[in-house]
């Protein structure tokens, strides 16, 4: 395998609803951003694309992959679809780095998109749920809401987590938003605001859950050679990750905790893993991104992540799955700070505020989710921060960390079902 | 679908972000306005159109079948592996550990809280059933859990991880995994 990078990305704004375009041109947005960028790029140096987008019930249109592609004009080149429901954008970004690596392709696109708009928020969520098992999960009352609520109870058990410590993750990336043109919902909240909005599946509410969005993002990969030729600042993709558990969170075995480097088995000698308070997949490609990357630290080897905060126990979640804390940890983490920006005043008290910034873009509860072009939209924030171009991109500098060397991101499908981890690092 | 917003929490008496439910109905339109001058279309507004879409399948539960048979036989099973003697609550034909052929076994009628929520909002399907508890039921002798109802109480401060809970079957079957849901033991 040869060494690949990222060269450039684009992200059309996240919203609520966008009558006004067609996903094709949404993805030629993101396109034309990530194109213009990097002016050496000809697109003769293009040799293929992905396409990343999850529902054929949202698009209501089957091959929207290649649509989007002749859109950008990338026919007869290769191009194929990839999906696995949340983490399509994560799946897809790796089956560009994979196209690359193997040397077939010099330089690659992946395009991702969601058009969620389309049908009522009700709806919206029956089309997610059937992301579920259709014969056992999904009439039973499938609501992923419901699943992830269901998730963090039994973590509230097992470990005491807290709905203030669920909520502090809320105003974090709610906040970060506020810096964020992209973001979809920019505010600044308290706790009482989080735990009094509208209560959705006890104990999440409102806004402990990201939203449904239109949007679009395009990530360009290349190998060494052509990175060079076109940016002096290419990030390199130093690590890869994939994991996957039972589609039905009811069928995750009760055994023992995979460890991280640094953990012992007799950390954990009461704790039965992952249940259905951890996500198995998640430390799977979390370890296999660090082992590929030489990382045996995360939290004193990464700079910032960029984590799937579909809810804010997810986050919680992750920070444990991803060993930036141990298991049972997570709620403290964020309680003491360490997640959060060290530059930016969240009106909270917080001992060892930014350790390693979490979601510094907003994350998914505050920029949406348009699902195909999530995992792709945290690859491009990670991008523009390790390249030191936020003020560029965003048009303010507040959200632009002083150490940006090496980043990480994640993105995560179903109860945990496919998770991916990318590591991201200064390439120059 | 309309869905009163209410529910959960207290409505003050004036709400100055009171905002009517949008909904799907609107009028029929057969004529639109067009300029004379192409070069404005540009700045035309989006046409948007109703487009329905509705599909019957026929659905075949395949091997899993007789869990469906055993609900409406007010029985519920699920199956063991002989192999390495792994049971699953919710049933596979084959075994994950070790990749043998299961075997149907009967679960008890009695389980526990694994853990619970109450949904306030839902998938359409399900909206005018909100509030709803879904649980995750533990059985004594199984590996695995099974996801189910839980009625017979009104607020998730009602349900306890732990709690012990009992079967209950609909009487005219509906051949759905709701056959079987659970009530306070
Ligand atoms: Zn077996």
């Amino acid at each position: 395998m040869r060494p690949v990078y990222m060269v450039s990305g684009g992200v059309s704004k996240f919203v609520k609803a966008r009558p006004d375009a067609t996903f094709q041109k949404m993805v030629k947005e993101a396109f034309d951003y990530a194109f213009h960028d990097i002016p050496k790029l000809k697109r003769e140096m293009i040799d293929g694309s992905v396409a990343s987008y999850f529902s054929d019930h949202f698009t209501r249109q089957l091959m929207a992959g290649i649509m989007a592609a002749d859109y950008l004009g990338l026919c007869p080149k290769p191009n194929k679809r990839v999906e696995g429901g949340g983490a399509t954008g994560g799946l897809s970004f790796q089956a560009g780095w994979e196209a690359v690596a193997s040397g077939r392709m010099n330089c690659c696109v992946v395009f991702g998109f969601e058009t969620m708009s389309r049908v009522q928020t009700w709806k919206g969520n029956e089309f997610i749920a059937h992301a579920s098992d259709t014969n056992f999960d999904y009439p039973v009352g499938g609501f992923y809401s419901g699943y992830y609520a269901m998730m963090v109870n039994r973590h509230i058990h097992e470990f005491g987590t807290t709905v203030e410590q669920m909520a502090m993750v809320s105003v974090k990336n709610h906040m970060n938003a506020c810096y964020n043109p992209y973001a979809q919902k920019r505010r600044k909240l308290t706790i009482e605001d989080v735990r009094n909005a509208e209560m959705v599946a006890y104990p999440l509410t409102l806004l402990d859950i990201c939203v449904m969005s239109d949007g679009a993002a395009v990530c360009i990969l290349a190998d060494e050679d052509t990175a060079f030729r076109l940016t002096d600042k290419p990030v390199r993709i130093s690590g890869v990750g994939t994991g996957t558990d039972f589609m039905r969170f009811a069928d995750r075995p009760h055994g023992k905790v995979i460890l991280a480097p640094g953990e012992k088995e007799s950390d954990y000698r009461n704790l039965r893993y992952p249940g259905v308070h951890s996500f198995r997949a998640g430390r799977s490609a979390g370890l296999q991104a660090y082992r590929m990357a030489g990382i045996k630290d995360p939290i004193k080897e990464l700079d910032f992540v960029e984590l799937h905060d579909a809810y804010t126990s997810s986050e919680i979640q992750t920070y444990e799955d991803l060993a930036l804390c141990k298991y049972g940890e997570g709620g403290k983490f964020v309680e003491e700070g360490h997640p959060f920006l060290p530059q930016i005043d969240y009106g909270l008290k917080l001992k060892k505020k930014g350790t390693i910034p979490v979601n510094p873009s907003g994350g998914l509860i505050a920029c949406g989710h348009p699902v195909g072009a999530t995992g792709l939209m945290q690859a491009v924030f990670a991008f523009w921060q390790i390249q030191r171009s936020i003020r560029k991109h965003f048009g303010s500098g507040e959200l632009q960390l002083d150490k940006a060397d090496r980043g990480l991101i994640h993105s995560h499908a179903g109860t945990g079902t496919y998770v991916t981890v990318s590591i991201l690092e200064r390439g120059w | 679908m309309a869905k009163k917003r209410s529910r959960a929490t207290k409505t003050p008496v004036v709400d100055r972000n009171a905002k009517l439910e949008e909904v799907m109905t609107g009028t029929t339109a057969f004529n639109v306005p067009f300029p004379k001058d192409l070069s404005s279309l540009k700045e035309m507004s989006p046409l948007v159109i109703k487009h329905p879409y509705s599909i019957e399948y026929l659905h075949s539960y395949g091997q899993d079948s007789p869990f469906f048979a055993g609900l409406a036989n007010k029985k519920l099973l699920g199956t063991r592996c002989g192999h390495c003697r792994y049971t699953y609550a919710t049933p596979r034909l084959h075994c994950a550990n070790c990749g043998k052929e299961t075997d149907w076994v009967e679960l008890p009628q009695e389980g526990r809280v694994h853990t619970f929520t109450t949904c306030y909002f839902g998938s359409e399907e399900f909206l005018k059933e909100t509030p709803f508890h879904l649980i995750l039921v533990e059985f004594d002798g199984a590996d695995t859990l099974l996801l189910a109802r839980l009625i017979g109480v009104s607020a998730p401060q009602d349900i306890r991880i732990g709690m012990k809970v009992k079967a209950k079957f609909r009487r005219n079957s509906q051949l759905k995994p709701t056959d079987v849901y659970f009530v306070p033991a």
